[in-house]
């Protein structure tokens, strides 16, 4: 099967410092004065990872991780320092949807616009102009000067142009919370539409019941640092155990052993979690304590387990059988 | 997809933008002002009637068809301005656009370009009616000015390509910009004949691009005469000069601009 993305040991630094928007004067005499200095940040360093064909890959990480920063390189907006990047195919990209219009012209225009700056031709936008104002429901409002539309209109035009062609590619950046209700689960409908025909596609999101929803890879990365690629639910239940901790006390995995370790404690967590809750005592504790404290109190107790206890409990709770089933549901099923 | 009919591709593609940044640029100028469109003929004619009423009323300056010597200076200069200080903002103004969307930047300074040559060429007709009035006539050798409208525009795109790249790396170019194009405009022998000075410092002259521009279009319209070959030289040299040195820029510095928006 052809690779649709290829990453390799891919690097980009950002310049930052006090460089930005100073005058040619202070440039130059900040060099004369040798005051002169530039910070080097890597946003990503040393990605590695590759997408077939029909992959959904999300990618996770707290805030500067640099999930951003990857996707403009992968676009092609930022050139990696290090490292190649190869795309087969042609690329939709959905970055923060509702900015670069032009308040000034009316809708229609700044459609058309927009559709040429995505890079499609003029035949395909007369034959889609319809369609896109309808989809976007703004039917009404073709001819009113941009700026008088509120930023949900907008964000839905800019949503219904993007999503229009069906690209081999599809990148999300946190754009599936457009608009009101209807239009997000009308816009979350086209979405799926899209990459059941086959796309590859990254979504970038900090809603891991939307990751574990829509992807069967998942890249994290950590403030520009690859820490894991795989499949999905190990890293995302390591990545929910992360977050869980106190951010002093959070540590960051180092190999894929340690995830998957990390990952089967957790599910054990979220079984004995929940049949604690259904047993009904600790009633008032559970009712006090947030997702997170519950995590951690149940993590000390199982990391306090004796070795020979622990494996009894994986085997009750977590390991499957044949029919993907553990003892614990099986007993359930039938009891029901 | 052939390798044929993806270029074909590609330019219909890039054409397509082009023309629509062309057209929004276009419009934004205008859209704000009630003439519209009349407003470009009008304010060289305002502009024109201060300056002569100035130089001739005031300071009873006394040369054959001053009014086409200053309106000849005065149209090329406008044009030059508009373009560069067009030009140097165009990445500015749509850093928003290309900093998500992957795009060719050089479009976005060469269509505020081509809309101030629109410009322009709305002014050439105020400026062709004037020449009339003025008693001059129309002659073959007017065929040759395209020439130099040519060599200008693309002298303008070049000097965009540097001032808009220096622009997104120093915020105070604009200023340093401002000063420098009035220093220009008062070495561009606009309102004032160059003849009184030394043969010398007649020569200084030719090293400033615009001076050599208006001066052509003078030799034609005024003198009736067809500058020499070296002179058709020149305009090429800084044209090509200009545009290379901009491409260079634009070509080094292209992926660096993201950083500094």
């Amino acid at each position: 099967m052809t690779k649709a993305i290829e990453l390799d040991n891919v690097s980009i630094r950002y310049i930052t410092g006090d460089f930005k928007s100073i005058g040619l004067k202070e440039f130059v005499l900040r060099k004369i004065t040798g005051n002169y200095h530039i910070v080097e940040f890597w946003a990503d360093r040393h990605v590695t990872f590759s997408l077939e064909q029909g992959d959904m890959l999300g990618i996770i990480g707290i805030n500067g991780a640099g999930k951003s920063t990857l996707l403009k390189a992968i676009t092609g907006i930022m050139i990696p320092i290090e490292g190649t990047i190869k795309i087969n195919g042609k690329i939709a990209a959905l970055l923060e949807l509702a900015s670069g219009f032009d308040n000034e012209l009316t809708v229609r225009e700044n459609t058309y616009l927009r559709g040429a700056l995505l890079g499609y031709t003029k035949k395909f936008m007369d034959e889609k102009y319809d369609e896109i104002i309808e989809f976007a429901e703004l039917e009404n409002f073709q001819d009113y000067s941009f700026k008088q539309l509120s930023s949900g209109m907008k964000s839905r035009l800019a949503f219904s142009i993007a999503c229009l062609v069906n690209p081999d590619i599809l990148i999300l950046d946190e754009v599936l919370s457009v608009g009101d209700g209807s239009f997000r689960e009308k816009s979350g409908n086209r979405m799926k539409e899209i990459l059941d025909t086959g796309v590859t596609g990254i979504l970038v999101s900090h809603s891991l019941s939307q990751v574990r929803e829509l992807c069967n890879k998942v890249l994290w990365l950590d403030r520009g640092n690859q820490i894991a690629f795989g499949e999905t639910e190990d890293i995302c239940n390591a990545y929910q155990h992360f977050l869980y901790q106190k951010k002093k006390e959070r540590q960051l995995p180092e190999s894929m052993e340690e995830i998957h370790e990390i990952s089967r404690k957790y599910k054990l967590f979220v079984r004995l979690a929940e049949e604690e809750r259904r047993s009904g005592e600790n009633e008032e504790l559970i009712a006090s304590e947030t997702a997170a404290q519950c995590e951690r109190r149940w993590w000390k107790t199982i990391e306090a387990m004796p070795q020979d206890q622990l494996e009894e409990l994986y085997k009750y709770y977590v390991d499957v059988d044949d029919n993907g089933m553990t003892m614990h549901e099986r007993h359930r099923f039938y009891d029901d | 997809m052939s390798a044929v009919s993806r270029i074909e591709n590609k330019i219909k593609q890039n054409w397509f933008l082009f023309s629509e940044l062309v057209k929004r640029d276009f419009k934004e100028k205008y859209k704000r002002t009630a003439l519209g469109m009349v407003w470009s003929l009008l304010s060289p004619l305002l502009n024109l009637f201060v300056m002569s009423m100035v130089f001739s009323h005031f300071f009873r300056r006394k040369m054959v068809h001053y009014t086409i010597y200053l309106f000849s200076g005065n149209i090329i200069m406008s044009y030059f301005v508009e373009s560069t200080k067009g030009g140097m903002s165009a990445l500015m103004n749509n850093s928003k656009i290309f900093s998500k969307i992957n795009v060719s930047k050089y479009l976005f300074v060469l269509s505020k370009s081509v809309s101030s040559l629109i410009n322009f060429m709305l002014t050439m007709i105020v400026y062709f009616i004037f020449i009339k009035l003025d008693h001059l006539h129309y002659t073959w050798k007017y065929f040759m000015l395209p020439y130099p409208v040519i060599c200008l525009t693309v002298f303008c795109i070049g000097v965009s390509l540097c001032l808009s790249a220096l622009y997104v790396f120093f915020r105070d170019t604009q200023y340093l910009y401002d000063v420098f194009l009035t220093l220009l405009r008062y070495l561009s022998a606009i309102f004032y004949s160059i003849e009184t000075f030394s043969p010398k410092a007649q020569r200084m002259f030719l090293f400033n691009p615009v001076y050599v521009f208006i001066k052509y279009f003078r030799l034609i319209v005024i003198e009736d005469k067809v500058p020499s070959l070296a002179y058709h030289g020149l305009c090429f040299f800084y044209a090509a000069f200009f545009m290379s040195l901009g491409l260079w820029i634009y070509k080094r510095y292209n992926h660096q601009f993201i950083y500094y928006i």
